[in-house]
């Protein structure tokens, strides 16, 4: 009985082994590729580990890609730190402050998250091209600052619906107002909301493509749109591609790796039922 | 504003309810997002709802009314008839298969594991790359000429599948003016976009199998399941929310799919990948041709909201009663 138990176990850590290399495969086929050399590069051997370490992929995907890097994090950060602010403080108003229609309200803005951007896509361009922002990283900002609201917005009000009333009752018995109570009882605890809703919003801006390949010509193109066209080009060896692949991925899998468990709760944030 | 008989004193007392600064701070602190939701996204819709009626079909705004001309010009095309079975083909197979190996993974992994952690965390790191990422990785490994093929010739596989070059459509029935059925080459698109998401359902399962009671699995382990048993009567009846709002989730996800399409496959010889989220992108931009555009970007919104409006509306219900 004991050994048909052992035996299960170590069935299940096979399995599971087996899995997580399946899984790995495109990671490995990217870094394997992108240490070989342009001379080494055979449709051939895809699979073979390079016969001699190189550099000269991932420094020639970086000359090509370097400028676009800089477009991406001029973008990320800006939006991820509005939608963020904007979501806690929509948060604090609908968890906190139920009042008539709040569900309503709250229906309205959560549907933002779902729909299609095609459909918005077309007066976008007219209204940010009347303004002047078309075409530049401060209309990419406004954009993924609206559209980012909902989940911000979902992500706050989940977390400050954990916070027990009783804090904010005890406040307003103290005689602190609406914002008092955001400034010193609400705020102090919002890190890890914070943590969430930016790791969430930092990883759906870095990754988006529709908005960025819409909205932006050369040179204000974020990586995602270089790496397609890298990639499409007939003259870039396919050495180059990978790398590129690999350096677009490296900012969000970083974030990824160590602060996965944030990243989780943001995925969970309006899944889980609780 | 209430009203009532005092008591002791035998006259009407009324309450008017007192105005709130806080409430009405409240409802303050929403108007901008409101304002700002308002215009970016319902004002689009009936904006791009509005172009989807008039002749703007060339590079010059035209804003004479059409009625539903460009949605009759869009179903009768070849490419957006093809668009529809991609995408409804694509959609069920996506979510079967996240679903399965989904719930394959959380089972494993409920298991009490050493280094869960570390296996879940492999499962679910595609999620934190592009679309395109993953488009631009999966176009080589599901490369005919190379990848995946390389080692099926290795095992001695003399005929190896074209994977996503394939205009093969399975089985092969005439509707209208398109084949109707699988093409063959979703099945790489497929590989690639269950590898990505799939974590998501792994994740959320694993959640909901650890929100289930001890005390049901105790007590039909008492009853004498086994464990499939216990797995068909208990575990997944609990698991019913569960599911849906993973359906729900990956339906929307699904019928956007953009990026990895625009990176792994274009839109595929006779357009056996094509979605109607690339036609209207190419349609638009690089065929000037708005109006029609616009009429597939509404009927992409109204495929959406079939799903997310029925789902919100009882997520919201949910929420008020509990």
């Amino acid at each position: 009985m004991m050994a048909l138990r052992r035996i299960n176990r170590s069935l299940l850590y096979v399995v599971l082994i087996i899995l997580a290399c399946l899984y790995l495969v495109p990671v490995y086929v990217v870094v394997v590729t992108s240490l070989k050399t342009n001379s080494a590069i055979s449709l051939a051997q895809m699979w073979n580990l390079p016969s001699s370490l190189s550099l000269s992929s991932i420094s020639a995907a970086w000359a090509q890609l370097g400028p676009n890097f800089m477009n991406s994090f001029e973008l990320a950060i800006p939006a991820t730190l509005l939608s963020a602010l904007f979501g806690a403080q929509n948060g604090y108003a609908l968890s906190k402050w139920k009042f008539r229609g709040s569900n309503v309200i709250f229906f309205l803005i959560l549907f933002g998250m779902f729909i299609p951007y095609q459909s918005v896509l077309i007066p976008l361009l007219r209204v940010l091209d009347s303004i002047g922002l078309y075409n530049t990283i401060a209309g990419l900002i406004l954009v993924h600052t609206v559209y980012g609201i909902p989940i911000t917005t979902l992500i706050f009000r989940n977390f400050y619906a954990a916070i027990p009333d009783e804090i904010i009752e005890s406040g307003k018995i103290d005689g602190t107002g609406y914002w008092g109570i955001f400034r010193y009882i609400v705020l102090p605890l919002s890190i890890p909301g914070f943590v969430v809703a930016g790791i969430w919003q930092f990883t759906q801006v870095w990754n988006n493509f529709l908005f960025a390949v819409a909205l932006t010509n050369p040179p204000y193109q974020p990586v995602t749109v270089a790496l397609v066209n890298i990639a499409g080009s007939q003259t870039v060896q396919w050495n180059v591609q990978m790398a590129s692949a690999l350096l677009v991925s490296l900012p969000t899998l970083i974030v990824y790796i160590f602060l996965g468990k944030y990243f989780v709760r943001g995925l969970l944030a309006g899944s889980v039922k609780g | 504003m209430k009203s009532w008989t005092n008591a002791t004193l035998g006259t009407r007392v009324t309450m008017r309810r007192r105005f709130s600064w806080d409430r009405f701070s409240a409802v303050a602190t929403l108007v901008p997002s409101l304002i700002l939701l308002g215009v970016f996204v319902y004002g689009f819709i009936v904006w791009t709802g509005y172009v989807s009626l008039t002749n703007w079909n060339s590079f010059i705004p035209n804003f004479s009314f059409a009625g539903l001309q460009n949605y009759s010009t869009v179903f009768g095309t070849f490419r957006f008839q093809s668009d529809l079975r991609n995408i409804v083909v694509f959609t069920a197979f996506f979510i079967m298969g996240c679903l399965i190996v989904g719930m394959g993974l959380a089972l494993l992994l409920d298991q009490r594991i050493r280094a869960e952690g570390l296996f879940r965390g492999i499962f679910l790191f595609p999620m934190a790359i592009s679309f395109v990422v993953t488009g631009v990785i999966w176009s080589w490994i599901l490369n005919p000429q190379t990848g995946v093929n390389l080692i099926l010739k290795a095992f001695g596989w003399k005929t190896v599948p074209s994977w996503f070059l394939s205009t093969t459509i399975v089985p092969n029935i005439t509707l209208g003016q398109i084949q109707v059925g699988i093409p063959l080459a979703l099945l790489a698109v497929l590989i690639a976009a269950v590898w990505q998401m799939s974590g998501f359902a792994m994740a959320v399962y694993l959640a909901g199998l650890r929100g289930i009671s001890e005390d049901i699995k105790e007590a039909a382990r008492i009853d004498g399941a086994g464990a499939l048993r216990m797995f068909w009567s208990i575990i997944l009846p609990q698991l019913r929310s569960t599911t849906t709002t993973i359906v729900i989730i990956l339906s929307a996800a699904s019928l956007k799919v953009f990026g990895l399409i625009y990176a792994m496959t274009g839109p595929g010889q006779e357009f056996v990948t094509d979605m109607p989220s690339l036609n209207m992108f190419q349609t638009t931009f690089q065929g000037d041709q708005f109006a029609q555009g616009a009429a597939i970007a509404i009927v992409l919104l109204l495929m959406i909201a079939v799903f997310i409006i029925p789902y919100l509306i009882s997520t919201l219900r949910q929420n008020s009663s509990s």
